[in-house]
């Protein structure tokens, strides 16, 4: 019960006004189509550098917990989902929106949001310092297949392909080791002097996440957005309070589904918000009314992904393996004020991690208040011109790359692997396990080395990084995680077939 | 090899890179000195070559099943945006200031992407407006609260 005593931080001025200024901000950006929760956090890292750890953790969380929220919002009344986690959103909210019920449907969306997140973060508040205090008895080995573990899972999980997956994963690991190595002090694949500090990893984030989305948005050419906005008519929030009330089956099938679904790493928002819908319309009796505008439809949904964002950060603040993109940005928000994960966190700064789940929570109550009455002018953001966020996003990325370091080695970093990324993502490469392998890396090597030296001065290799229980059954996980991937990748032909390539 | 299309050669363009890349990962690794510092590297480049060639491989014989390429319709629509912000990010956001250059690339990429007519004034109007708008922001928030000192060099 320690995050009772952080309550009171999270309502000072500065922190309040942080929380406020994340949730609306967040809930603009996120129904801001091709804006992405994990490039909306990431492009606000930089203007945390001069916060304190608590103050730009609490700008980032609100950022991610409204902008998944947000998302909701051209999902229903553009028919365009903000981010992947709102696609469940869309099947019902936007059916309900065109028949007069676009408020009605908002409204059930913030609703559910802020149930599934509330709780979400509860397991986030009960299972972290549990886990946390079991981390402890981790050493190097452990530790190295842990960093690979949380890799190999999202190359395998997120990505379309497996082999493509676990390469954008050694991709990552590769980048990771650029620059000078921090034992003997050697330099290590540095082919240009702006890699010399090796590849800084807030610059490498609004790269990887932002560039690719620009340059996607040049790839549509000279077009209007073309989405006509619905108008929403008045509705009563005290009916949708009751409504949701009466569709507990849904929101309990949405909230759990989120939750369990958030603590595996590598699955995100979108399965979240598919497999709820899916599961509430099996076990619905008014399965039939899916797809055509029904209230469950979007309550599973909305209560689903916005659920899995407090688990998410489970594996993060434990065990400092995000669990997801976004948990992946979150830590780079982390790293930046010194701070590790684990048990070093719960320690040594409880202020930060309690002040930051804290926020979480209160910001999930923040978020269904104002999604309510920003959800009009965030619909009319939606509309901006592909052309002027592409812009906007450009510039942000420049100068928010350089203000990390004032370098502009960070900046063209920055542009080559954001250039580089969009070109590997359209041949099926994937920037999630990518960032993992970069985030990661230094962990893994540093346990690796680590490791290896105690290795050599008992058993030996082989007995210290395969032997023992934990470190089989974590081996097993990542041999397990790619050979269902694999075998679920040739059995469901869920990809663009062959001929479809060739066409 | 006759039935090559597009998106098949760019498939082995793009995996060939890949390929390349990680054999010289592989080769820097295992050749470099001292050796002690390139343990790790040797490890993530075996598999990272394995993988590698295996898509490369994989893309020559056609059997990609994942990632729809670039179109030339897309590849011709992402140009003139690509050459802007690359000028922009390597030269002239240093060789002219960053404020100047942003605002330069910004008005061109918008004059570059608009749907809205090029011949009507009133859209050059508000490209001009926004660009102004947008260059505020970013000073107020840069320069005044963030403190970020920014290359000036020849101008602002």
């Amino acid at each position: 019960m320690e995050f009772i005593f952080y309550f009171g931080d999270v309502f000072t001025p500065i922190n309040f006004g942080l929380l406020l200024l994340g949730t609306i901000g967040g809930l603009i950006l996120g129904a801001t189509p091709g804006l992405s929760p994990t490039m909306a956090v990431a492009l606000l890292i930089p203007f945390t550098f001069q916060l304190e750890a608590a103050q730009g953790l609490i700008l980032l969380g609100a950022a991610y917990t409204s902008t998944v929220a947000g998302g909701a919002v051209s999902a229903i009344l553009l028919k365009i989902p903000g981010a992947p986690a709102n696609i469940a959103t869309t099947l019902d909210g936007h059916t309900m929106a065109k028949n007069g019920q676009g408020a009605k449907a908002l409204q059930l969306s913030f609703l559910a949001s802020a149930v599934g997140g509330v709780f979400g973060v509860l397991l986030l508040i009960f299972l972290t310092p549990v886990l946390a205090k079991w981390a402890l008895a981790f050493g190097p080995s452990h530790l190295f297949w842990l960093a690979i573990l949380g890799v190999t899972v999202i190359g395998t999980l997120d990505s379309k392909s497996v082999v493509k997956g676990l390469l954008s994963g050694c991709i990552g690991l590769w980048l990771a080791t650029i620059g000078f190595d921090d034992i003997m002090g050697a330099q290590r694949f540095i082919f240009h002097p702006a890699l010399g500090g090796g590849i800084n990893i807030i610059a490498a984030l609004i790269g990887l996440f932002a560039i690719p989305q620009v340059i996607t948005m040049f790839a549509k050419g000279r077009v209007a957005s073309g989405a006509e906005v619905i108008e929403v008519q008045k509705h009563s929030v005290v009916d949708a309070m009751k409504e949701l009330m009466r569709n507990k089956r849904a929101m309990g099938i949405g909230t759990i589904t989120g939750s369990i679904i958030g603590l595996i790493p590598g699955v995100g928002g979108q399965i979240a918000g598919l497999v709820a819908y899916d599961q509430s319309k099996k076990f619905s009796p008014d399965r039939d009314k899916f797809g055509t505008g029904h209230p469950e439809g979007v309550i599973a949904a909305e209560a689903a992904n916005n659920a899995m964002v407090g688990p998410s950060l489970v594996p993060l603040l434990t065990l400092s393996i995000p669990g997801s993109p976004t948990a992946a940005v979150l830590l780079g928000g982390l790293l930046i004020h010194g701070i590790f994960p684990g048990t070093d966190l719960f320690d040594n700064h409880p202020d930060v991690a309690w002040t930051f789940i804290n926020s979480m929570l209160i910001g999930q109550i923040l978020m269904c208040i104002f999604g309510l009455y920003v959800a009009g002018m965030a619909a009319k953001v939606a509309r901006v011109p592909q052309s002027i966020m592409a812009a906007i996003v450009l510039g942000l990325a420049v100068f928010g790359s350089y203000s990390v370091q004032s370098s502009m080695g960070d900046v063209y970093v920055m542009a080559s692997l954001g250039v580089m990324m969009y070109f590997l993502e359209r041949f099926g490469f994937s920037a999630a396990p990518l960032v993992l392998g970069l985030i990661l890396g230094p962990i893994a090597e540093a346990n690796f080395i680590q490791g290896s030296m105690i290795a050599n001065a008992t058993d030996g290799l082989t007995p210290y990084f395969f032997g023992g229980t934990l470190n089989i059954f974590l081996i097993a996980v990542v041999i397990l995680s790619v050979l269902y991937s694999g075998y679920m990748e040739l059995r469901s032909r869920r990809y663009t077939s062959k001929e479809e390539i060739i066409a | 090899m006759s039935d090559l299309s597009l998106p098949r050669i760019q498939h082995i363009a793009a995996s060939g890179v890949v390929a390349a890349v990680g054999i010289w990962v592989t080769y820097v690794s295992y050749t470099q000195q001292p050796s002690e510092a390139f343990l790790f590297p040797r490890l993530i480049a075996t598999i990272f070559v394995v993988l590698a060639i295996w898509t490369f491989i994989k893309a020559c014989l056609g059997w990609t099943k994942v990632g729809n390429g670039i179109t030339t319709r897309q590849f011709t629509n992402l140009l003139p945006g690509l050459v802007v912000a690359l000028i922009y990010i390597f030269w002239a956001a240093k060789g002219l200031g960053f404020y100047t250059a942003t605002s330069i690339a910004f008005f061109i990429l918008l004059s570059l992407y608009d749907p809205a007519p090029h011949a009507a004034i009133k859209s050059w109007v508000k490209r001009a407006i926004v660009t102004a708008c947008f260059m505020v922001v970013m000073y107020l928030l840069f320069a005044t609260l963030l403190k970020v000192y920014t290359p000036r060099e020849i101008f602002f």
